[in-house]
């Protein structure tokens, strides 16, 4: 009886491995493609494989006058400065939001999420006639601005559940020994926040890196990014140097899928947008 | 009362950057949807209309499909997440379903762009497995990309989402309907679906809007005629400088969402009351 229960519910490895078979051909098999497209020399309908496989587009993209150094050092640049902003304006608002008494708290935060709720795509056409008047359009501080407005949700709601995922006390054992007010921030509750304030500064630079719309229409094209490249590229036909700098994009946020729950735990996470 | 002035202090350069670098260009934006040569009127939704209505219907039902399947998607994972009694399948669907999550939209553009088109990887695979021959394959780069696309990078948020409001529910309830004789498709969609509804929604929701302003996917995909919404705003800029209709179609996705929103808190209310 028990033998043949086992050989049923082996039989259920059937269905299973068909559905998820599929599955990960669905999920897996766009991202092999692209895999094969990066070391691609020929490749036409109707060949199953690439014909020749080499590293010559690898060269084309990294060889100084491919565009692809510069628009890697601009992304670089501008994700570094938005997170550098973003912080700089998270940190005070988040410790706030935790710990000060505000009046209208929920409707403050709910403020930072209005750039995701809304279709921004015109809000980025607007700016870019605002930046355009003032001199900020094709600019990098101009990129940076449009992409901290739009990173700033995560910073925020991250740093202030960073916050008030602090015990109380420990600050207040700090002051009860004679530090400061801004000496107990700066060694007791920004340590202790760190981890936290590390997941969001990892989401402000991710969403920057990967930012289109924005940097569509303030930086191009004045300002190159990854993005832009490969939008360019692809539509220029050159599948083997749009793959490439998709894959240098798509690095970054896996490693962050697979790091992320080490930097935000669950006493943060759960904290989220309370 | 110096406490409040401190906090409101220390928040008001974070809003500030909102109110300039957001709400005030969307403001801009519903103005200049109603100004023709400096008037007002409605001159740029009757040119919207004439030009652009196909693609108004194309948007809503592009976005609504693909919010569909998402949603079935993303419950038929969480659902076996949850109730899957193979904990090793359970632990292959959790590893496999989340990886497209923090992919950029650029990037799925260009993923879909070779693995949907006539030799892609797709009709490659149909072709070799004896399914179809070289002749019959067509580009998937339409319409059909475009949803693929969309359930493809948006169905691991919600799913998320949607797993996380499972496996915090009460497993009583599910174990006495169990025990009870209620098969799990049952379980399923009488107990489990209704009391994570306000998570797939809010999901869904979320996912609508993220759709609608989307300009990467659809101009990598599909950019001829009918295309999405946010491809015509980008081109009635780039090509014409013709800020109006621009603004104009963008107001028109924006009252698309927020009736999605609005739509979602009324049937909220009425269930309260």
């Amino acid at each position: 009886m028990t033998a043949l229960r086992n050989n049923f519910s082996a039989l259920w490895w059937v269905p299973r491995g068909i559905v998820f078979g599929l599955m990960a051909f669905f999920i897996f098999g766009p991202l092999f493609n692209m895999l094969l497209w990066t070391v691609t020399e020929k490749w036409y309908f109707p060949h199953t494989f690439p014909l020749e496989y080499g590293f010559s587009s690898w060269a084309k993209v990294f060889a100084p006058r491919g565009g692809a150094l510069e628009s890697l050092g601009n992304s670089l640049v501008v994700a570094l400065l938005t997170v550098a902003v973003a912080l700089a304006l998270a940190i005070p608002a988040g410790y706030a939001l935790a710990r000060l008494k505000l009046p209208l708290r929920g409707v403050i935060l709910l403020a930072f999420l209005i750039p995701q709720a809304f279709p921004n795509l015109t809000v980025y056409v607007n700016i870019a006639r605002i930046f355009y008047e003032i001199g900020l359009n094709g600019t990098i501080p101009g990129v940076v601005l449009v992409h901290v407005s739009h990173g700033l949700v995560y910073a925020v709601w991250i740093a202030t559940a960073a916050f008030s995922a602090i015990d109380p006390e420990l600050e207040q054992a700090a002051r009860n020994i004679g530090a400061g007010p801004l000496r107990t921030f700066r060694d007791v509750t920004l340590p202790l926040a760190a981890p936290g304030l590390m997941a969001s500064a990892i989401f402000v630079f991710l969403e920057s890196l990967d930012e289109f719309t924005g940097s569509f229409f303030v930086g191009a094209p004045d300002v190159n990014m990854l993005p832009l490249l490969l939008y360019t590229t692809a539509s220029g036909g050159n599948y083997q140097i749009a793959s490439i700098t998709a894959l240098l994009l798509l690095v970054p946020s896996l490693v962050f899928m697979a790091v992320v729950e080490r930097f935000l735990k669950a006493d943060v996470l759960s904290r989220v947008g309370q | 009362m110096s406490r409040r002035l401190l906090g409101l202090l220390l928040v008001l350069p974070a809003l500030a950057v909102i109110a300039l670098l957001f709400i005030l260009p969307l403001i801009m934006s519903v103005v200049g949807a109603f100004q023709v040569d400096g008037t007002f009127g409605w001159g740029n939704f009757v040119k919207t209309f004439d030009l652009y209505t196909k693609d108004i219907v194309f948007t809503v039902v592009i976005v609504s499909l693909s919010t569909v399947l998402i949603g079935l998607a993303s419950i038929a994972i969480g659902g076996y997440l949850t109730l899957g009694n193979n904990p090793v399948a359970v632990s292959i669907l959790r590893f496999l379903y989340r990886w497209p999550m923090f992919i950029p939209f650029i990037v799925v553009g260009q993923l879909m762009r070779t693995f949907l088109s006539k030799n892609g990887m797709m009709n490659n695979t149909a072709v070799s497995l004896g399914l179809m021959t070289p002749l019959d394959t067509v580009s998937f780069l339409d319409w059909r990309g475009i949803v693929f696309a969309f359930v493809w990078k948006q169905t691991p948020f919600v799913a998320l989402l949607v797993a996380g409001a499972m496996a915090s529910l009460n497993r009583d309830t599910i174990e006495a309907a169990r025990n009870l004789g209620a098969s799990k498709l049952r379980v399923l969609f009488e107990i489990i679906v209704p009391q994570v509804a306000v998570t797939l929604t809010v999901g869904l929701i979320l996912s609508f809007v993220t759709m609608m302003s989307v300009l990467s996917v659809p101009l990598m995909i599909n950019a001829q005629t009918p295309t999405m919404l946010t491809a015509d705003i980008a081109f009635r800029v780039n090509a014409y400088g013709d800020y109006g209709v621009a603004n104009a179609l963008g107001l028109i996705s924006l009252v698309l969402a927020s009736s999605v929103a609005w739509i979602y808190l009324r049937i909220s209310l009425k269930e309260r009351t």
